[in-house]
Formats: structure tokens, sequence, C-alpha cells
């Protein structure tokens, strides 16, 4: 399953607090839906707020494929000046 | 297509043309949002609160209605109700409701200078005759300015809608603290108790604005049918139309922006403030409207980059390894959650490998204007801090600031804050590049010190399109979705005419409106060079094959039978002896092979490039005065590949000043009633041409391996480093650590003398 980490706390209202966990999913847009089953209000938290780095990459396209031994990073989305 | 092409192959890439806007911009011709005039236009103008902080009892507009030449007036009430959280329109959201009270305020006023109540008349001196005829009661509330102030318990709570979020319980009480946002790993704790030298302090910014020379301005006109015409200058023309369209309940297809020139934004213009007003004006008058913004209201409601507080504690062992940070920061973010601390946070530490850390961040409203991005939003306060602390660890150990930084500097590959890892970034070259630079050893003068600081920005791609087309004569049109903020029409004709193998003059770049292209993101985090320059490479790539194909056609061979170099087709198989085919000479047939020939491709990068910088700040204090004069100034920037070498380093240049004049001179200041007492350029003092040396340059080019033309993007590092740069050097100079900025002279002065 793949290993999806939260960096740092800006999911802790959503997760309890979770640091990581690990889910099966195909892509991005299955692993946000298998979030947001386990903590409702995630799909639109991540959609809205969040970065995403698969294996180390910053995904924009969430059909990128996620595999079975994937790292999945959240992280805050930022905005430039 | 994304191979990286190889710089000694690139004729136009790298040069230094003349910027295809340059003559109309400098004789005066060029058209910004206030050049613009449509026949029977209204003007319009906005009454603002008195007040910090208060409850709006009734608005009564029946006076200026009732002025001749009063054509319509507007308030809250008619916006339509939204309940769309945030949308999409700029890079991180934009929370429509907060957006549509930035521009007439509700039931509360968060601020002196929140917009109350629009005009349109038919002169503007008629229409700021019927602002000052519109009665309002209010109730005063109690008000809060400062960070720490808001932040407790006896505050007066701004919105009582707004609760703590990144705790892992929501409380069940409404506070001014919008965000906690900790990241942290290891043990710091640990590792400061053991570090053998430590740099730490609390250190202060306050409240910047951006500067821009140009005002915000727009003329909106409604038509009879119900669509709407924008005319406006802005960061991004679709971000005009997503968020005026949602705060005032249109169809997206229904609004037509059209981007006119820009006069500077560095991030102060990716939201809008007078589009959704002037739309209503115009909706109800039936005309043309327009609005302008004076240098007075620029500063009274629109949003600066946040003051912060940081508190720091580096540690280090006595090889000069960095083993430990603790940092918490406190962002003051203005009426409603604005810049604030995520950025400080994520950007903080990361120019630099520290096994052990623990940051902390905290958003807190307070009654000022809602704070927006700034040039690198958020990083420079934070990486201020740790700059100062850094550079008193150097000091500490006796060693070289630049030798400390190579020991602990992040290196391709490192982990960045999110976990991934740097792609090909250029910190270490960049150090280098600046302990090398003459500057460096040259020799100080008395009451002279020399600052050293590094910085970061994780720079943005983003989605973007662009289209390439022929013209019949063989010259070529390249149409964005992105206003030209810093040059990039020239950086867009560049790499277009790189691959199309045209000289630069046969191609003309435009900014075009959003019905004439498809979606852009905005002109921001430093991305346009970087995702819309990938886009028109590929549109001109796209053109090239075209090309090829139909020389192949008109020559009678296969395409794969055809080369493209120097602007020509060269047909490739040895059994024909063909000459080759210009554009221009194909372009002249294209209505006999297939039509005209144009190719729009549009793109969504993620692989944008980190971006460092070191500068080097020398500085005399005059120790009678106080008075703090920027000797010498030089910049060093990993830069990816520029383009445009000229638009990169005055990027560089524009940055530094900026940063300068945060570090040196710049401060909302409020009086005891919450009300901004310099909203002007006389009492606002940023830097001018006059106040600084030449700022020198030094760009280190390690290009981007994923992008045609190596771009990283360059705009936003620049601000970050000179906060510190100048506070090291003035240390430098004086022997004593200053923690609090702007270093005015009177700040400088009482410490020098003991009073601080």
């Amino acid at each position: 399953m793949a290993r999806v980490t939260f960096v740092s706390s800006f999911c802790d209202n959503l997760t309890g607090g979770a640091e990581s966990l690990e889910l099966s999913a195909a892509n991005v847009f299955g692993l946000v839906r298998a979030l947001e089953a386990r903590f409702p209000g995630m799909a639109e938290h991540v959609e809205k707020r969040a970065a995403i780095a698969v294996d180390g990459e910053v995904v924009q396209a969430w059909g990128t494929p996620i595999s079975e031994d994937s790292e999945v990073l959240l992280y805050p989305r930022i905005a430039g000046g | 297509m994304t191979k990286l092409l190889d710089k000694q192959e690139l004729k136009v890439v790298g040069t230094r043309p003349v910027r295809p806007d340059g003559a109309d911009k400098v004789t005066g011709k060029a058209v910004y949002g206030a050049d613009y005039n449509l026949p029977g236009m209204l003007r319009g103008a906005i009454l603002r609160s008195p007040h910090a902080h208060a409850r709006i009892l009734s608005i009564d507009t029946r006076k200026a209605e009732a002025l001749p030449g009063v054509k319509a007036v507007a308030t809250n009430a008619d916006f339509p109700k939204v309940d769309m959280g945030e949308i999409d329109a700029g890079e991180a959201g934009i929370n429509v409701d907060r957006a549509g009270q930035m521009c007439l305020a509700r039931e509360k006023v968060f601020y002196e200078g929140q917009p109350v109540a629009a005009v349109a008349a038919t002169s503007a001196s008629i229409a700021a005759e019927a602002v000052r005829l519109i009665e309002v009661e209010y109730e005063v509330l109690p008000h809060v300015i400062g960070v720490e102030e808001a932040m407790r318990e006896d505050a007066p709570v701004l919105h009582d809608d707004m609760f703590t979020e990144g705790l892992p319980e929501t409380p069940t009480k409404p506070s001014n603290v919008v965000l906690r946002f900790e990241s942290a790993k290891g043990d710091p704790d640990a590792a400061l108790a053991a570090a053998d030298v430590v740099g730490s302090g609390r250190y202060s910014t306050q409240p910047v604005h951006q500067g821009y020379i140009e005002p915000q301005a727009c003329i909106v006109s409604v038509g009879g049918d119900g669509q709407a015409q924008i005319w406006c200058s802005s960061q991004g023309q679709f971000m005009v139309r997503s968020v005026t369209a949602a705060i005032t309940g249109m169809n997206l297809a229904d609004l037509r922006v059209v981007p006119l020139e820009i006069g500077g934004g560095f991030g102060g213009k990716t939201t809008v403030y007078l589009e959704p007003v002037a739309l209503v004006l115009s909706k109800k008058s039936g005309r043309p409207v327009k609005m302008v913004l004076s240098r007075e209201e620029v500063f009274r409601s629109t949003g600066p980059g946040p003051g912060a507080i940081v508190d720091v504690q580096i540690g280090a062992t006595k090889d000069g390894i960095l083993t430990g940070a603790i940092l918490e920061m406190k962002y003051q973010v203005g009426a409603f959650p604005g810049a604030g601390c995520q950025a400080g946070v994520m950007h903080a530490l990361g120019c630099y490998r520290i096994a052990n850390s623990r940051i902390v961040g905290w958003d807190v409203v307070s009654n000022m204007p809602s704070t927006h991005a700034y040039r690198a939003p958020s990083a420079p306060q934070s990486e201020f801090a740790v700059e100062c602390a850094i550079d008193d660890i150097a000091r500490q150990l006796g060693m070289d600031p630049i030798e400390l930084r190579e020991k602990n500097g992040v290196k391709p590959g490192d982990p960045s804050f999110s976990g991934a890892p740097y792609g090909d970034i250029a910190f270490m070259e960049t150090l280098a590049a600046a302990k090398e630079h003459p500057h460096y050893a040259a020799p100080l003068g008395p009451n002279q010190g020399r600052g050293i600081a590094a910085g970061w920005w994780v720079n943005h791609g983003g989605e973007s399109t662009a289209m390439v087309s022929i013209n019949e004569d063989g010259s070529a049109v390249v149409a964005t979705g992105n206003p030209d903020i810093g040059g990039s029409r020239a950086s867009m004709a560049m790499m277009a005419a790189e691959v199309l193998g045209l000289p630069i003059e046969k191609v003309r770049p435009i900014v075009a409106d959003t019905s004439s292209i498809g979606f852009s993101m905005l002109t921001g985090g430093s991305r346009t060079t970087f995702a819309t320059g990938r886009a028109v490479s590929e549109a001109a790539a796209d053109v090239v094959e075209q090309l090829k194909g139909r020389a192949a056609m008109i020559w009678g061979v296969e395409s794969d039978k055809v080369e493209w170099s120097d602007g020509q087709a060269r047909c490739t198989d040895p059994q024909q002896d063909l000459p080759p085919l210009s554009i221009k000479d194909i372009a002249s047939k294209t209505s006999k092979t297939g039509g005209p020939i144009a190719a729009e491709k549009s793109v969504n990068p993620g692989d944008a490039m980190q971006t460092f910088g070191v500068h080097i700040c020398d500085s005399e204090v005059d120790p009678e005065t106080g008075h703090v004069r920027i000797v010498r100034y030089t910049a060093v920037q990993d830069v990816g590949r520029a383009i445009h070498p000229s638009y990169v380093e005055g990027q560089a240049q524009g940055g530094a000043v900026q940063g300068i004049g945060w570090a040196l001179n710049e401060a909302y200041m409020f009086d005891a009633n919450g009300r901004l007492d310099n909203p002007g350029f006389l009492d606002y003092r940023m830097p001018v041409a006059s106040d600084l040396p030449m700022i020198d340059t030094l760009l280190v080019e390690k290009p981007h391996p994923g992008h045609p033309f190596g771009v990283k993007g360059v705009g936003e590092v620049p601000i970050v480093p000179p906060l510190a740069a100048v506070a090291n050097s003035v240390s430098a100079a004086t022997g004593k650590r200053f923690y609090d900025l702007p270093l005015s002279p009177a700040r400088v002065h009482a410490a020098l003398n003991g009073a601080a």
C-alpha cells in the first residue's frame, strides 16, 4: 500500500493529528477519495489547500498513477507574489 | 518539447534585445488602467470607514442618490449572497465572501479605509461630493492592531465565526487566531541543549506595502444583455474574471476581461478591490463606470505584506554544523486571513540541512487591511530571523559567514520541506560565486560593516496557455494570458523566436484577453517565464512541425525528409537538390497547403525548481544620527537560465531595493484609534534611486533540466535576503545586534546610545 504522509500539521483538524497512513489507490483521484472516506472533509481540504508530491515529484495531474510502494506527501499549497 | 537546449546552440535566448513594449512605456504611450476611457463613462468613488472596527447599523444613500449627476449607488447588499467558500482564482484560492467584503463591507468594518458604499456619477467631483452625502451609522467597537495584542484572551474578537484551524480539535470559542501550523522533525530540544553555540533572538518586522507605482484602476461596462467587459490592470485577467464573477453572481461566459498595462504588482494585484463594485454600478446605471484608487486609498484599503514576530533558536557544533532549530512565528495577517505563516514556516530553514527542528506558526487577524501576497510572500520575515541567527553563530565561532553556510547548505537531492528531494538547485554555486565576488573582499571604511544573507523561494508552475501563429509574411505572433509585469513579453517572444528560428523583431508578443485565449493562472510566484514559457515553446515547436509538413508538401517529399534550422526548411533527401524554404516562403503558400499555420498549447507543469540568492551588503552607520547608508550592495542569484539577462538582473535589483526599504524605512504606522498615519509616499518612505548605490548583480546559471530553456523563476527570491543582509551589516558596523525592523535612524541612534 502507498504511504501517505501529512507534512506538518495542516490536516490535523481533520485527521486528529495523524502523521501518516497507508492507503491503496490507483491514482491521486483514488487516493483523495480514500482519504475522504476515512476523514470526511479531506477531499475539499486537499483540493483547496494541498500540494501533492508522488515519489518525490510534485504532481498537478490527479490522474498520476500511484503504486503499492509509492510515497505520497501532502503539504500546504502556498501563493507567490 | 522538454529537452533542454544547449546554450551554445542558442541565438536569441540569452541576448538583450530591446523589449517589445519598451518604446511605448518610455514615451508615455502605453495604456495603463487609469489611461483607458470609454464614451459616456461615469466616474466612481468610494465611501470608506473612518473606524478601525465598527458595526454598521445603517447606510442611508438617499441624499447621494438625489444629487444631480449621480447615476448609481452601491453597497454590499447589491452583491448576491454567496456560499462558495474558496475558489481557485489565484495560486492558493480566494475566499469569495471575504473578497466581497474587501470591496464593500457587509455588517462590520474591520479596518479604517474599508469600503462601505460606492457612487457612480457624471464626473469625479460629483461622485466625490455624493460620497460625502452618504450617512452611515456605526457602533464603534474596540480595535486591536498588534499581533500579540490580538492573540490575548481579552482582545476584541473581529470575527465571531472564526475558530482556530490546525489544532487537533476545533475550539468552541472564536478568536483572532486563524491558524496554528507546525512542522517538526527529530529532537530539537535535545539538539539545542547539546549545541556548542546557539544563535537566538526575537525578531520583528512591520507590515509593508508592495508600493507598486500604479494604483488599481478599471473600467467596467455592462451591456443591455447582461454581458460585461472589464478593462483593468492586474496580475491576472482570468483571476479578475473569476473573482468578479463569483462576487457578483455572473457567468464566466458573460464576462470578458481585457488586460491593460500594469504598473507593478509584486503580489498586491492578485485579487480585486474595484472591479465588482464598478460592475454593480455599471449594471445599475447602464453606463460604463471608471474607478481609480488614489495613493491614499491604496495604502488604506489594499493588502500589504504582513508584519511578524519570530522567535528563533539555532544550535551548532563548534565545527559549524547546524544541529537543531526551534522557531515560533506570529503573522499579522490583517482583517481577514491573508498572506500568512505557512510559507514562512515552509521557507524558514529551507537553505540548510538541519536534522532536528520544530517550527510553529500562527496567523492572527487584527484591525488593519487584510494582507496579501508580496514577493516571496511570508518568506522574508522568517528567513530574516534565521539569517540573523546564522550570522550570530558565525560570529561566535569566528567563522566566515559564507563558509558556515557552505557547511550546511542544501544540495541537489537533499530533502526539501515537503520531504521531496531538491532538484538541480544551485545554492552551493551561488554561495561560491558570492565568496569569489570582488565585493566580498573589498576594504571597508570607518563606521562601515558588511552583512551576508541567503534566501530561497519554492517557485511555481501551474496552468498556462499560449498560442503561436504565423503571419502571411512569415512573421509570428505569440499570444499568452499572462500580464507582462517584469518583461515576460520579451522572454515569450525570445523563446518563440529561438524555436522558430526567426529574428526577435519578427515575433510580436501580445497579452490576450479572457475571451481570446485559453486559461492561464495569474502572473505570480515566478511562474510565467517558466510555465507560460513552456507553453510558448511547445506551441512554437508544433508550428515548426506544421511548417516542415507544408515544406514537404511543396517539395513532394516525405515529412521525415525535412529538417528545420535557422528558420528554414531543408530537404535531407540526398536524391533531391532543393533550395531551403524560409518561413516567409511557406507562409505565402498556406492557402495552397492547408490553411493558416498556428498552434495553441496548454500546460500545467509541477516541476518548478527552487532558487536561491546570496546578498552582500555594506552599510555605513552615522553614530551621531543613527542614519544607515547602504554603501555597496551585490545580489548573487541562482536563476536557472536567463532568457533576457537584463530583465533578470532587473528582478534581482528591484527585489533587493524593496527588501532594503523593508529593512531600513518601511512600516505601517497606526494612531491610537487604529487609523493609518502614513498613507502616502512622503511618510511611508520607500527607497528611491538617490538613496541607494547601483545594485550589482551576478547571475548564476544552472539550468532547469526539465525546461526547454532551463528556466527556474527569478522574481521572488531577491526580496528575501536583504532584510538580514542589511541587519547583519549594521550589526557588523556597530557591534550591536538589531532585532526589530525597520532600522530607522531613531531606533539605531537609541540603541547606540543605550536607550534601547
